[in-house]
């Protein structure tokens, strides 16, 4: 569904991406894992537009989509949740969930958007209840549900997520990432997953990319990659040949 | 002492009623791009000028300043779209310094082709004045602050009911988020350039059948405009508007009890003391973000 060939990302003189190439297939959740400054924002940047790449290809749904502008993408069916949420904090929660509905507007009709805003509510009650609260007022976890459901608003078939559990407390982070993996049961939803914790991120997903200054150096199913000694010694703060 | 207060006051909140949508132009530029346009004022001359120039070639009045604002908001987005986003990602002081210089030119440009003569706008219903309570009040008064008002409740709807507002709003307070959700920033940029044209063009055409126009209008507007915006508290709308009041009775109470030959300064004193006492303006909160 989503292939990156050898992208190459830089920031003025200071390239942030190099060479990078994978994959992530319909229906899959693929995790990217990395420590800050890896890249891993730079390149999910990339993806939707916001940046442009100096090389290389991506290809989302059949088609290139290198140097399309964000709107075109999103359109196409690819969306983002940023790192840190950035919810729209003065605007209500119901907003909010309309803007991310804003590609649609006009074009599909009002019952369908009301039928997804139904489902956003089912998923996440929570947002229902404060539907006419600024967005700046929930607290994290909150935050993060109404950044899914106003990415959920534009009707994807795939997700960006930007470390999601970011700042939050482990019971919170966790129910976060049942609702990834009830996102793709439910509506078959493609996720490529950023997270710096990399067992939670491993956890759901089916495979994993490591990230290193900006470079791919290991990839694998996310039993092996938990499995991995380098992995566990750099991103699980585990180091087996100590412990022996 | 307080003979002629009314007086005072009903010729303040004229005058301050176009400096309150001059400051919302500045305030809704600031809001979606970040930067302070200098070029507000001149916005104000374009309206009151070209409806005096279509006045003169046979259009009727309203029509005259109805297309005299559209070509004004027209204006604004040719400038966004000319010299703002050529220059994209530059700091915003450069952009600052470029509106600036889009100011200069548009001013010379009217001068040479309209001369420096003082022009004048008949009143929109006659110029017999109308008594309220001590106040002799001049009809076009009503029609300003009438005017001003549908404005601000037509902007009110659109940012509060419309999803084109509320992305604009979004551009503000999120810009990056904004780009994700595929509004378009670029055209969001415009708009704002465009609605502020409107607006500063709205105020110059209905205050110049009061103050009359010229090619240099715009410089004093546009200072006068931006000091309500930075009263209010810049980047907040409610707060430019009723700066804009607020500076325009304090002038013209200055004016009329103190001298008016300091009629332009007391705008600028009150300002100063303003900024010392409370920096975020009067309506601007302490800034601080919840992470």
């Amino acid at each position: 569904m989503l292939t990156l060939t050898n992208l190459d990302i830089s920031y003025g003189r200071i390239r942030a991406v190099r060479r990078v190439s994978m994959h992530v297939d319909a229906g899959e959740i693929v995790a990217l894992i990395g420590a800050n400054g890896a890249g891993k924002t730079t390149l999910l940047s990339a993806i939707s537009g916001l940046l442009r790449p100096e090389a290389g290809q991506v290809v989302f749904d059949g088609r290139d989509v290198t140097r399309f502008a964000p709107d075109k993408i999103v359109r196409l069916g690819l969306s983002h949740v940023p790192e840190r949420r950035l919810v729209f904090k003065p605007l209500s929660v119901a907003d909010n969930l309309l803007l991310g509905s804003y590609t649609r507007h006009g074009k599909t009709p009002r019952s369908v958007l009301d039928q997804d805003l139904d489902s956003v509510y089912a998923m996440f009650p929570v947002l229902r209840e404060r539907a006419r609260q600024p967005a700046g007022t929930l607290s994290g976890g909150e935050q993060q549900m109404l950044a899914i459901g106003r990415a959920l608003m534009a009707g994807p078939k795939m997700l960006l997520l930007d470390e999601p559990g970011m700042g939050l407390a482990p019971t919170v982070c966790r129910d976060i990432f049942k609702r990834v993996l009830q996102l793709r049961e439910e509506r078959g939803l493609t996720v490529l997953l950023v997270e710096q914790n990399a067992k939670s991120a491993l956890a759901v997903a089916d495979r994993g990319y490591v990230l290193e200054t900006g470079r791919v150096i290991l990839q694998g199913q996310s039993a092996e990659l938990l499995a991995n000694r380098d992995v566990q010694r750099a991103y699980l703060g585990r180091d087996k040949s100590r412990e022996e | 002492m307080l003979f002629g207060a009314p007086q005072y006051l009903v010729s303040g909140l004229t005058v301050g009623a176009t400096y309150g949508l001059t400051a919302l132009g500045f305030t809704m530029i600031y809001n979606t791009t970040g930067i302070i346009n200098f070029a507000q004022g001149e916005f104000v001359m374009l309206g009151g000028m070209l409806s005096v120039v279509l006045l003169k070639a046979g259009l009727p009045l309203p029509l005259a300043i109805l297309a005299a604002v559209l070509c004004s908001a027209l204006a604004g987005c040719l400038m966004e779209r000319a010299v703002i986003r050529p220059v994209g990602r530059a700091a915003p002081v450069n952009l600052v310094i470029i509106t600036i210089g889009v100011s200069i030119l548009v001013r010379g440009v009217v001068m040479l082709i309209w001369g420096k003569d003082t022009f004048a706008l008949p009143a929109f219903s006659g110029a017999k004045p109308l008594r309220f309570l001590e106040a002799s009040v001049q009809p076009q008064s009503l029609w300003v602050l009438a005017i001003t008002l549908l404005v601000l409740g037509a902007l009110k709807l659109f940012f509060s009911r419309t999803i084109h507002g509320k992305a604009m709003l979004a551009c503000a307070c999120e810009r990056k988020a904004a780009a994700l959700m595929g509004i378009s920033v670029e055209r969001m940029a415009m708009f704002s350039f465009g609605m502020s044209g409107f607006l500063g063009a709205v105020g110059g055409a209905i205050l110049t059948p009061i103050t009359l126009t010229s090619y240099d209008v715009g410089v004093m507007l546009g200072l006068k405009g931006f000091a309500a915006c930075i009263l209010g508290g810049l980047g907040n709308p409610f707060g430019a508007a009723a700066g804009g009041l607020i500076l325009g009775v304090l002038e013209s109470f200055g004016a009329g009890f103190i001298s008016s030959a300091y009629k332009d300064a007391f705008a600028f004193i009150v300002l100063l003391l303003l900024l010392f006492v409370k920096p975020t303006g009067l309506f601007g909160g302490p800034k601080s973000d919840r992470v």
